[in-house]
């Protein structure tokens, strides 16, 4: 494929890495640079390669894969950042450039078209059962990763996961969650909730629970029927016509009705939805309809502590908890506070901020399972600092980051002394909901 | 043409048994830059801690007349850690194993690749502090620091890094390694080659180990807030307050570009319509603090200050601070390359400076914003420029050549504190004369005969001319 440096430039949005001044500011909270100790593995470092290909330094795009391919995608390299450069926007543009050029064999191809294109973001295929669903995306996954090349490390170690994965609802079950929920006592909001891919068919009990404590805190919750995937690992592996199809697929569900909030459980996809107007923004029809679906999309946490907190809480007696923040939770919708708040509202626990919590746990999307070695270095580091809290629950606002944690106690055999939570898991606990 | 043959690679691989020898094309990429202009690929990158292979590797180095480029981190904005001739760059920063804090002989000792910032945080867990505080400390490392002789907001009252080391260790660039100073603060066997090494910005040798000085830490802190409808008056009123007998811990200026920069940036409440402001940090004992406190705020007043401010409580404190920190982010917003500079003057010559710089800032039509170290004559102007409008660019280079020679015509220097690494080596001669520069390449021959360590900075190569377009 032949490109004049000037359409390579825009393909790659180098203007936007002419933003960087090399300070390395960014250097201290990337969790790949600290974990694998190279400038390659550096927010700057992967700005500067994408930098010499928009100068013609680099000819071969294929130099930029693995730097790019160990990047979390956490961004909070993007927080740290004094001139505001857009890293997301740069290393979404340059896998999807790298992706673009991939010549991947014909079975890898269909099989990573049909992982990130049929299997996440259809609702059949993951109402099967949560557990199996899992497993077959795994397996699929490991499949992909053998046969494409195109990541480093080929995940062998699926077992692990399995162990951590939590009891799938079965498919009745499922079938029989309710659709609208109206508020406990007065109501303050209409919310829309996004029920996510893998939050619906492996952690549909927490989807349940959301549900109750959003009544509980006084909202009328709808759920809105044919929403999808919100596009997030899609966007994420290069896909981006993927993903802006998943995009309007739910703008135009959530457009149906009329709710004060569009509420997600999951900081990654909650990102995801925070960005469909950045997303869209070049697209004449959807711009505008984007920009107001990425208005209304709010966490959890920001509705539960809008509406003043959940009522009625018992007495946790001292219990030492920790909270694992997730990056896109963080970096992206910035939603720092809340869970906090939410957290120290529930009476006599006693929480403690780990040392470095705003490092990535290495979860990010599929980032463990298709780069588990590395993903497992980044997830020591993380555990080395939760441990030192000596806390007996770890909270978290993210599936992934959920699943990592829960592997991480596994690793550190701790399961006898900590247990990792969802936020609304441990809110639903101490609020006497099941 | 590489200067490291496949046959040199086979017997760096033979002496790097506990690092990392990095050849792929990625990486030498991710080692090409810095903080300042120009990438250059070097052929080979090392990361070891291990000092016996160090020096294996700096006598294979000199052997085949390999370049060798320390660094850091790469925050250099003189262009210190560039390999601009190729060969091999050492990656110091892995060797971050030792901080030791000695609280009865108020010293640290440390590895070169610690973050300064770790240094800060150790000490005062002691009650002590390491003076030196350039902004980029939480980045930079310690071994950079003393290569650079970095200074920051205190130096005014505590000086530069070379103020506060009293040993080294380091490798020559013949393979030795030698000790220069030791662990007491009145040392004064022989030439002081510790200072020489300071500063020397990794061309006399890589250190691998440095003894630091530590002092108490002031009890408390206070701080002014001072603002002028004058540039001029602004700075009078730092020579008149350091004339005083008052001696403050920091004192910087912020004119009234950086002041909308920043407002634009972060919305703090600070006066746009003033020409400049400066802020000031006291620090010492409770009692003595609150009466000279009140002494700098009497003194910029009768020198023409508008308004002073003094903020009710450290929460305050700490936006106005905050305001000074985010200079720097906020004026790259107005366009993408910044040009820091970091010219010096004797402090009485400030008032002085403050007029020049108005005046290339005209007669070259570009955007120039002066901020800084001002209390020690470190006015930081920084150019906001584009780079890649080459007719800017040209203004560019004669206004910060111009920006020099007002510098060095006023008594002063071409660095307070960056060093003089790649930018600044075509003025070295305007400044020392061409007998002080050639004695200090004669130094250089005698400790690095073949010209192997960090070739290529401080000394300028013949018709070498600042190229920023
Ligand atoms: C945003 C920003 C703000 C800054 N603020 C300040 C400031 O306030 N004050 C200030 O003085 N500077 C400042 N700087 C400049 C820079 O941070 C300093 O020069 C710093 O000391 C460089 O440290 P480093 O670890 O990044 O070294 P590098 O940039 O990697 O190297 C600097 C020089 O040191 C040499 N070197 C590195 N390690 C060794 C070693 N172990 N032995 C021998 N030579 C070695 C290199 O060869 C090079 O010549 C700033 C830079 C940035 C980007
Ligand atoms: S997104 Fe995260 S992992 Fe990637 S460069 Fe930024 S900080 Fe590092
Ligand atoms: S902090 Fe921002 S400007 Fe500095 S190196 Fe990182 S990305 Fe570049």
């Amino acid at each position: 494929m032949t490109v004049s440096l000037k359409d390579l430039r825009e393909e790659l949005q180098y203007d936007k890495t002419k933003n960087c001044v090399q300070c390395g500011y960014c250097l201290p909270v990337c969790p790949t640079y600290a974990t694998f100790g190279k400038e390659t593995h550096s927010p700057r470092g992967r700005i500067n390669l994408v930098k010499m290909v928009g100068e013609g330094k680099i000819t071969d795009l294929s130099i930029l894969e693995e730097p790019l391919n160990l990047c979390l995608g956490c961004r909070a390299c993007e927080t740290a950042c004094p001139t505001g450069v857009e890293y997301g926007s740069i290393l979404e543009a340059a896998r999807a450039a790298i992706v673009k050029r991939k010549r991947f064999s014909f079975p890898a191809r269909l099989l990573r078209k049909a992982m990130l294109n049929k299997v996440v973001p259809s609702k059949k295929w993951m109402n099967v059962t949560g557990h199996s669903i899992w497993l077959y995306k795994k397996s699929g996954l490991q499949k992909l990763a053998r046969t494409s090349g195109i990541v480093e490390k080929v995940p062998y170690n699926l077992g692990t996961f399995e162990s951590v994965i939590p009891t799938p609802v079965s498919p009745i079950e499922r079938s029989q969650a309710p659709t609208e929920v109206k508020a406990k006592h007065k109501v303050k909001y209409t919310v829309a909730f996004f029920t996510g891919c893998i939050m619906d068919s492996m952690f549909h009990r927490i989807n349940q629970l959301s549900i109750k404590l959003l009544s509980e805190a006084g909202c009328n919750v709808v759920v809105v029927p044919k929403q999808t995937c919100c596009g997030a690992l899609q966007a994420h592996a290069g896909e981006m016509d993927e993903a802006r199809h998943l995009a309007k697929q739910n703008i135009l569900a959530f457009e149906q009705i009329n709710a004060d909030f569009i509420v997600n459980n999951a900081g990654g996809c909650g990102a995801q939805l925070y960005e469909y107007g950045h997303l869209l923004s070049n697209d004449k029809v959807w711009a505008e309809r984007a920009a107001n679906f990425s208005a209304k999309s709010r966490d959890i946490s920001q509705i539960l502590v809008a509406c003043g907190g959940l009522p009625d809480m018992q007495p946790r007696h001292g219990e030492r908890v920790t909270y694992q923040r997730s990056c896109h939770m963080t970096n992206v919708q910035k939603v720092t506070q809340e869970p906090l708040e939410l957290l120290k509202s529930i009476p006599g626990i006693h929480f403690i901020e780990m040392n470095q919590a705003d490092m990535c746990c290495g979860s990010a999307g599929i980032y463990n399972i298709v780069n588990y070695d590395a993903s497992m270095q980044i997830l020591d580091e993380k555990m080395k600092h939760t441990k030192a809290t000596n806390a007996a629950v770890i909270i978290t606002t993210n599936p992934g980051c959920l699943i990592q944690m829960k592997l991480g106690i596994e690793r550190e055999e701790l399961s006898h002394s900590m247990r990792a939570l969802h936020l609304v898991e441990y809110l639903a606990e101490a609020s006497g909901i099941s | 043409m590489k200067v490291v043959t496949n046959r040199h690679i086979e017997e760096i691989k033979a002496i790097v048994k506990t690092g990392r020898v990095l050849i792929d094309e990625s990486d030498r990429f991710s080692y090409s830059f810095d903080g300042s202009f120009g990438t250059y690929l070097p052929d080979i990158v090392i990361q070891t801690k291990n000092v016996d292979e160090l020096v294996s590797l700096v006598k294979l180095a000199n052997r085949e007349r390999i370049p060798i480029y320390p660094r850091g981190q790469a925050t250099s904005l003189s262009g210190g850690p560039l390999p601009v001739k190729g060969g091999m760059v050492l990656d110091l920063s892995v060797m971050n194993d030792l901080l030791e804090i000695h609280e009865e002989d108020l010293i640290a000792i440390v590895s070169p690749g610690v973050l300064t910032a770790e240094i800060h945080r150790a000490a005062e867990q002691k009650g002590l502090m390491y003076p030196p505080d350039p902004s980029s400390s939480h980045v930079s490392t310690i071994g950079g620091n003393l290569a650079e002789n970095s200074g920051g907001p205190r130096g005014l009252k505590y000086g530069v890094t070379k103020d506060s080391v009293i040993g080294l260790e380091i490798i020559t660039p013949e393979g030795e390694i030698i000790k220069t100073g030791g662990k007491t603060v009145k040392n004064v066997t022989g030439y002081d080659l510790t200072k020489l090494i300071v500063g020397s910005e990794g061309t006399l040798g890589i250190i691998t180990k440095a003894v630091l000085r530590l002092i108490p830490k002031p009890q408390a802190t206070g701080t002014i807030m001072a603002i002028f409808d004058s540039l001029v008056d602004a700075g009078s009123a730092i020579s008149k307050i350091l004339s005083s007998g008052i001696f403050p811990s920091k004192m910087e200026l912020m004119d009234q570009a950086s002041l909308v920069a920043v407002e634009k940036f972060e919305p703090l409440g600070l006066p746009t319509d003033a020409a400049a402001l400066i802020l000031i940090e006291l620090d010492g004992h409770p009692l003595s603090l609150r009466e000279e406190m009140e002494q700098a705020a009497a003194l910029c007043r009768t020198v023409g200050a508008r308004e002073v401010r003094i903020p009710k409580d450290k929460a305050e404190e700490a936006e106005l601070w905050k305001a000074r920190k985010l200079v720097s982010p906020a004026i790259v917003r107005i366009k993408p390359t910044k040009i820091s500079e970091d010219a010096t003057v004797p402090r009485s010559k400030i008032p002085e400076m403050c007029e020049r710089l108005l005046k290339i800032r005209d007669k070259y039509g570009i955007h120039l914003v002066v901020f800084g170290h001002a209390g020690d004559g470190n006015l930081h102007p920084n150019i906001i420029c584009d780079k890649t409008d080459q007719e800017e660019m040209l203004r560019v280079e004669q206004a910060v050549a111009e920006i020099f020679t007002a510098a060095v015509e006023l008594g002063g220097t071409l660095s307070g504190e960056h060093g003089i690494g790649t930018m600044k080596a075509p003025f070295m001669e305007m400044e020392l004369g061409v007998v002080g520069l050639d004695m200090m390449k004669r130094i250089k021959k005698v400790w690095d005969p073949n010209n192997i360590m960090n070739p290529g900075k401080i000394f300028p190569e013949p018709g070498q001319k600042l190229e920023l377009s």
